[in-house]
């Protein structure tokens, strides 16, 4: 009896094993609904450098012994930014302390970013009464080496700050100031002492070294020979964090990929592209683009598609906060990017914040906030019927 | 707060009743009646004539094969850890047990227990030395040629990290009645530190606080930590046992300056097991912990956790085999949850997530019940602390384990 039941076990283990092969591991998610993942033609030395970027970016905690804070809002790069999509309202930041353009004075205590968390035994900072201030939700990274590419020239081109073409859309750059260690490349452009700005909300970074420099400062409380003030004191303390693990962050960022549309040629897919052209979405949400030569070979004359012209646009007194960046004006904001955003949801905890501080809970909902230079093409969304509504949304969840 | 109170309460009764000796009679033991405290002495060890010192271990390795999201690392083989005993029966009623761990080839070496056991009277035995804490069930009775499963519960390493051991003192006893036995163990021991909400996890993670080896030399703060614990077991039914461990784990004063609150750590386990079917087994054990974490710190710090696992463990043939007398086949499943983080977010009033739950079909075959070859199949779903797509990991695990 008992050898009758160990042949039948053997029997159905060897089944059990040999189908195991298929379907009892979980296969990797179609490559088109990651945002993660490296972009195509990397060489052998460029990925270790991506993978090095990678692990200080998403496997990172930092800690009190490692040099949190002791003011921060988050503890790791991959907190805000999960999976390198949006991150949520759980990580928002506050920024303050400009409430007009080029403003350099009577800059208040804190600014320009609030850490409103703390390490034990320590108070975190209070945002000065009645002081303006914007909040930002964590943005997807992917596909920052792409736009990190393209020359200021390029950018320029679809500035149109007086709208001399009058279709309503004037398009300015944000001119920054550099910080001290920002080294200018072929395809900047000083303009006045000041460069153009094209990551962030408000499009207050130069370039990712800036972005991630002060993200490492400003976030996770950690200095840098970048960034070498502590958050908390204002004074200058050894070095969290080392030059070469904020270059391999630059690198990943560089070379993390963009975001590919799924079903690009369902029909409803191609209605709702051909609507969001009609209505004059596309006038800022700039679909594509194509790369100059790039010391990193692939992304050498890459045409992309990030929707999004860089440029500062009027969106009128509802997003108006009162507070701005460089030379924005506080009503003004940077066209955000549109690629990767029917996943953002996979990196909101499966919802949407959209806007700049997440204050819409759909893609419908952020259309309608849109105002100033995109109230025509808000107006006329609102016009379309049902269904050419239904496309347009398609289209947009299928970047 | 009040649940803190309500919880130190609980501890307080449990203690009580483990100190009232007039609840059972006095009977024999007998390895029937053999409860989960009873683990660390209830293991073969080697005697040699009249040498007055016992020796004994068990080792474990496996091998594995894992995807996670369709990516794998490969084939793998591992030996968590290999263990030696040392006891000694001093005096009559004067004991001595030690259990070194080797864990990962010689990664962690960690003396996990070391005790001299005084008895008194069964209800009354001081215990002092290296103690394991006796939360939960798993803490005690964790040797592996035991389990029918490859890797230790989830909830049993992450929420009580076990192996847990600290340096302390407290008495232990039990009592028989008929086809009952009762048991009661109180320590006072070192405890946390701070680490369990200041670590690379990103998480509240009590393991974190055994990297601070310093333990087992100096309590981290004035604090000791408290471990209470009372189990029962009826012959036929099988036992339950219900535990609390209660500390303040943060560094709250250093040379008379008050450096921040008291910050008070609350774990509490309950544990069954069960052969009251026949040749089913059937184990578990559920724990809650309870953290204050300073508001002002980072939401992804949790401040209760929850996670328990049941095993389902079936014979399916039990006779002579392959030439071992007594042999067994058994089938196994085994279920876990774990959640880091039971709460909600401020900002939004969503769920926070972080959680872990796993199912693992295994098979064993043991050539006696002090030694086993097993294989599992382990699929866990993990989720991050926001509530997205989790990330689903399966695969293979065959190891085996043996007292020797």
């Amino acid at each position: 009896m008992a050898s009758i039941k160990i042949q039948c076990l053997i029997v159905a283990s060897t089944g059990f094993l040999l189908n195991a092969c298929d379907g009892v591991f979980p296969d990797a998610p179609a490559e088109n609904e990651l945002l993660d993942g490296p972009i195509e033609g990397l060489s052998f030395p460029e990925q270790n450098v991506f993978l090095a970027g990678d692990v200080a970016f998403n496997d990172e905690v930092f800690t009190s012994e490692s040099g949190l804070g002791p003011l921060f809002v988050a503890t790791s790069c991959g907190s805000c930014h999960p999976g390198d999509g949006k991150g949520h309202p759980f990580t928002t930041l506050t920024r303050f302390g400009q409430t007009s353009p080029n403003q350099s004075t009577n800059v208040p205590k804190g600014a320009p970013q609030l850490q409103n968390k703390a390490i034990p035994g320590f108070v975190p900072e209070q945002l000065p009464a009645g002081m303006p201030f914007m909040k930002f939700t964590p943005p997807a990274v992917t596909g920052l080496g792409l736009l990190a590419a393209l020359t200021d020239e390029q950018i320029l081109e679809n500035a149109d700050p007086s709208d001399s073409d009058d279709d309503g859309i004037s398009g300015v750059p944000n001119f920054i100031n550099p910080p001290g260690y920002f080294q200018p490349q072929w395809f900047h452009r000083q303009i006045n002492g000041r460069f153009i700005g094209r990551f962030g909300k408000k499009a207050a970074a130069i370039d990712l070294l800036q972005q991630t420099s002060t993200a490492y400062n400003q976030d996770m409380g950690i200095t840098s020979t970048f960034e070498p003030l502590d958050v908390a004191t204002g004074l200058t303390i050894d070095p969290e964090v080392s030059d070469q693990t904020i270059r391999d962050v630059v690198f990943y960022l560089r070379t993390l990929k963009a975001p590919i549309q799924r079903d690009p040629e369902a029909a409803d897919v191609i209605q709702g592209q051909r609507l969001f052209n009609e209505i004059k979405c596309g006038s800022c949400h700039l679909s594509s683009w194509t790369t100059p030569e790039s010391d990193i070979t692939t992304l050498s004359n890459k045409t992309f598609h990030p929707y999004t012209d860089l440029l500062l646009h009027d969106m009128g007194p509802e997003l108006d906060d009162g507070a701005t960046e460089g030379s924005a004006e506080t009503y003004e904001w940077r066209t955000p990017p549109l690629w990767g955003l029917g996943l953002s949801p996979d990196s909101q905890g499966g919802e949407f914040f959209l806007m700049h501080d997440g204050r819409a809970k759909s893609i419908e909902e952020a259309i309608l906030m849109h105002g100033g230079e995109a109230a025509t093409s808000r107006d006329s969304f609102e016009k379309l019927s049902d269904p050419e509504k239904q496309m347009l949304l398609t289209f947009l969840k299928s970047l | 707060m009040k649940i803190f109170i309500s919880i130190y309460k609980v501890g307080c009764l449990l203690f009580f009743i483990g100190l009232n000796p007039w609840l059972f009679a006095q009977e024999a033991d007998s390895l029937q009646l053999q409860l989960n405290m009873d683990a660390v002495y209830n293991r073969p060890f080697l005697y040699e004539g009249s040498f007055p010192v016992a020796v004994g271990g068990y080792i474990e390795a496996h091998g594995e094969y894992f995807v996670s999201d369709g990516i794998t690392e490969g084939v793998s083989f591992k030996i968590p850890r290999m263990t030696l005993f040392v006891s000694s029966t001093i005096l009559d009623r004067l004991k001595f047990l030690s259990e070194i761990e080797f864990e990962e080839g010689t990664k962690e070496i960690n003396i996990e227990f070391a005790a001299l056991d005084f008895e008194f009277h069964p209800l009354i035995n001081l215990r002092g030395g290296i103690i394991m804490n006796p939360i939960g069930a798993f803490n005690q009775n964790h040797d592996g040629p035991k389990w029918e499963f490859v890797d230790r519960p989830i909830s049993a390493t992450t929420i009580i990290p076990s192996t847990f051991s600290n340096v302390g003192f407290g008495l232990h006893g039990k009592t028989y009645q008929d086809q009952w036995v009762w048991a009661y163990e109180a320590y006072v021991t070192n405890g946390f530190d701070d680490k369990i909400i200041t670590n690379s996890e990103g998480r509240t993670w009590l393991p974190a606080t055994k990297e601070n080896t310093d333990r087992f030399e100096e309590n981290f703060n004035a604090v000791p930590l408290i471990t209470l614990k009372t189990a029962i077991r009826h012959r036929k039914i099988g036992e339950i046992g219900l535990s609390w461990m209660g500390d303040v784990y943060n560094k709250y004063e250093e040379d008379g300056l008050m450096l921040d609150e008291k910050r008070r750590l609350d774990v509490v386990a309950i544990d069954f097991n069960s052969s009251a079917i026949k040749n089913l087994d059937i184990i578990g054990e559920w724990v809650w912990a309870f953290i204050d974490v300073p508001t002002t710190y980072s939401q992804q710090f949790g401040t209760q956790q929850q996670g328990g696992f049941i095993d389902f463990v079936y014979t399916i043939v039990k006779s002579k085999m392959l030439g071992w007398e007594n042999a067994k086949v058994n089938l196994a499943v085994r279920l876990e949850h774990v959640d880091y983080n039971v709460g909600s977010f401020v900002e939004t009033g969503g769920s926070i997530h972080d959680d872990v739950q796993a199912i693992v079909p295994a098979i064993s075959f043991r050539p006696s019940s002090q030694s086993v070859i097993r294989a599992n199949y382990r699929y866990t779903w993990q989720t991050d602390l926001l509530g997205n797509p989790a990330v689903r990991t399966a695969g293979f695990q065959i190891g085996i384990s043996s007292y020797f």
